[in-house]
């Protein structure tokens, strides 16, 4: 397939490479980058470039990975009028993402009650397969957390008023249907509030080492004072909600795209018109799970306080555990973007992609307004994280988005091949790391070879000014499931 | 005997898998083995615990992903996780699928847990006549 070099980290695959491409597929990406992406993301991107009311091109972070349907770190905008929305674009973990609370501890004050430390999380945060969380809730208070996201759970003691002002949306995306959810997607979902979940989903103890910020000014509008800054970040989504959601809507949009005359390169891709009874349930269904993926973030930042405040023995307000920010990186969001010089709805799917409004534009917090919105870019337990702000420049390139994490390099398999997880445990340890796994296997699918170097994509967003690197973090404790 | 290979090369994120089977009793019912071996180390886990499920599918292919949806959901509205299974698959539409189930709680003290599968996906997914029986082709997002 054709890649032609565009720009300085930007390659594009013109329409002519595969029958049926409405738009160009357009890769972020250092040539490094380009040339550690799998065939699947090319396949899966020129897939999304087929598909109906798509416009300007189907994007691709340099993150970017073989997934299903779309590749993972794909974004792409479809009129709202008439286009489509894909539960394929947005993956079964509806509104998976990060949040990362600061404090006024350093590691100093940490280190000597790590191990105590991480034991109490993962004892007060339930991880692993099937694990549930400790909050009861009746059918119709689901409902409410689907409608109120974060709002819900502040209103019944887990959290503090100004953290909603700190995650996107204000923890409450606006569109929830609750009447669009099947009883299954209750059922399977109702009792994991405040649960991690396995795979790559973490639970992080962070530092910020000596060269890490990168950005003083926009660091210290984070409430980030310097090297040796204790920070807390977290990495899940909606849980079984949110997965049965997309399986019950995927398999209705595989049965409904015949009536309305869709065809899709990857069945995975299958889809509706935004604005067919099909669409809008999904969207109303998709969005009450996005609500609950924050309620589910917000419920495991009010245990994170608890543990802290025990451990420390202080409140957690004096220790400042305060949230900098919370942002989604699978959802499907209408928002209203600049396209060939006016102004057009569009239903922006970002698949493993990071919202990354720049200053002044909408839903930006007004902490923030003048800075941009802080962009959260997870790493392996290996390697860290980095911490970024969206640009003015993001809002005309990529639909205010950006990568989400360093992006696999091997599969799952081939990393427990490499290394048994208790010895990497052992390696990390001997590094200063503490990581507490429901499963030992899942510690070594996370491996930090199994990824591209976080360091290289966090370098080609910043070259391309879709977002700009501010602070570098250092895991020291970690919880996986 | 049915079997099953995990394909290291696809999707690289999540979980892809072909399954053979003799027949679509033994297809299923090895699939349904690969999920399980998915989510725990089945040596570990006990068969105290039974289920029986019936399903119906306008075609073949729905019926085996409604089938390992089930188990997917079983596991988090039950948490329970099934490694010994019988199948009974009538092919005639509408398909249809009863089977029993034997399997544990999903308790990290005493089971070895694995990964949390999300979903089964429809990207590569197949089911077909192969050599006298059938090969299915799934990706589970992890």
């Amino acid at each position: 397939m054709k890649t032609l070099p565009i720009a300085d980290c930007v390659w594009e695959i013109p329409p002519s490479e595969k029958p049926g491409m409405r738009v160009p597929a357009r890769i972020y990406a250092s040539e490094a980058l380009l040339g550690q992406m799998d065939q699947g993301v090319f396949e899966q991107v020129t897939n999304v470039a087929c598909l109906p009311g798509i416009v300007r091109a189907a994007l691709c972070m340099p993150d970017g990975h073989w997934g299903y349907g779309f590749p993972i770190g794909g974004v792409a905008a479809f009129r709202a009028d008439t286009g489509v929305i894909s539960p394929g674009g947005i993956g079964f973990d509806i509104n998976c993402g990060m949040r990362v609370l600061r404090t006024r501890l350093t590691e100093a004050e940490v280190r000597p009650r790590l191990r105590e430390l991480v034991d109490a999380l993962f004892a007060a945060v339930p991880s692993g397969v099937g694990a549930h969380g400790f909050v009861r809730l009746r059918d119709d208070e689901f409902r409410e957390v689907m409608r109120d996201g974060s709002g819900w759970c502040v209103r019944h003691g887990y959290g503090w008023p100004e953290d909603l002002a700190a995650t996107e949306g204000g923890g409450c995306l606006p569109g929830a249907d609750p009447e669009q959810v099947s009883t299954r997607a209750i059922t399977r979902g109702i009792g994991q509030l405040g649960t991690l979940g396995s795979g790559n989903h973490y639970l992080e103890v962070q530092v910020v080492p000596p060269d890490g910020v990168h950005d003083a000014a926009v660091a210290r509008a984070f409430g980030i004072t310097g090297p040796g800054q204790v920070l807390v970040m977290l990495h899940c989504g909606s849980r079984g909600f949110g997965h049965q959601v997309g399986t019950d809507y995927l398999r209705r949009f595989d049965q409904a795209m015949r009536a309305h005359g869709i065809t899709v390169p990857d069945r995975e891709l299958a889809c509706a018109p935004f604005r067919s009874p099909e669409g809008q349930a999904y969207f109303g269904a998709m969005t009450a799970a996005a609500n609950t993926a924050f309620a589910n973030r917000q419920v495991i930042t009010h245990r994170v306080r608890e543990v802290m405040g025990r451990i420390f023995g202080r409140d957690p307000r004096e220790l400042g555990l305060e949230v900098i920010y919370d942002v989604c990186h699978n959802t499907a969001k209408l928002e209203r973007h600049v396209v060939e010089g006016e102004p057009l709805d569009v239903v922006v799917h970002r698949k493993g992609a990071t919202r990354a409004f720049g200053p002044g534009a909408p839903d930006v917090p007004a902490a923030y307004r003048e800075i941009g919105q802080p962009v959260i870019i997870g790493g392996s337990m290996e390697t860290g994280s980095a911490l970024l702000v969206g640009t003015a420049h993001a809002m005309t390139e990529t639909f205010g988005s950006t990568a989400h994490g360093a992006g696999r390099t091997m599969s799952r398999a081939q990393a427990k091949k490499r290394v048994w997880g208790e010895t990497l445990i052992q390696q990390l340890a001997a590094r200063g790391i503490v990581v507490r796994a429901a499963s030992k296997s899942g510690v070594a699918e996370e491996a930090g070879f199994a990824y591209k170097d976080l360091g290289e994509v966090v370098d080609v967003v910043h070259r391309l000014d879709v977002s700009r690197r501010v602070v570098s973090l250092r895991p020291i404790g970690n919880i996986k499931g | 005997m049915g079997r099953h290979v995990f394909l290291d090369s696809v999707a690289v994120a999540d979980c892809a898998m072909e399954v053979v089977g003799d027949d679509l009793d033994d297809l299923f019912a090895t699939a349904a083995r690969a999920v399980a071996e998915v989510m725990v180390d089945p040596a570990t886990a006990g068969r105290a615990h039974e289920r029986a499920v019936e399903l119906a599918a306008p075609s073949l292919d729905l019926l085996l992903y409604d089938w390992l949806s089930e188990l997917i959901y079983l596991k988090d509205s039950e948490q329970l996780v099934f490694p010994e299974v019988e199948v009974h698959v009538s092919g005639k539409a509408p398909c249809r699928l009863a089977a029993r189930l034997r399997g544990d709680v999903l308790d990290r003290e005493r089971v070895a847990l694995r990964a949390d599968p999300k979903a089964v996906t429809f990207h590569q997914f197949a089911l077909e006549p192969h050599e006298g029986g059938w090969r299915a082709r799934v990706v589970i997002d992890i």
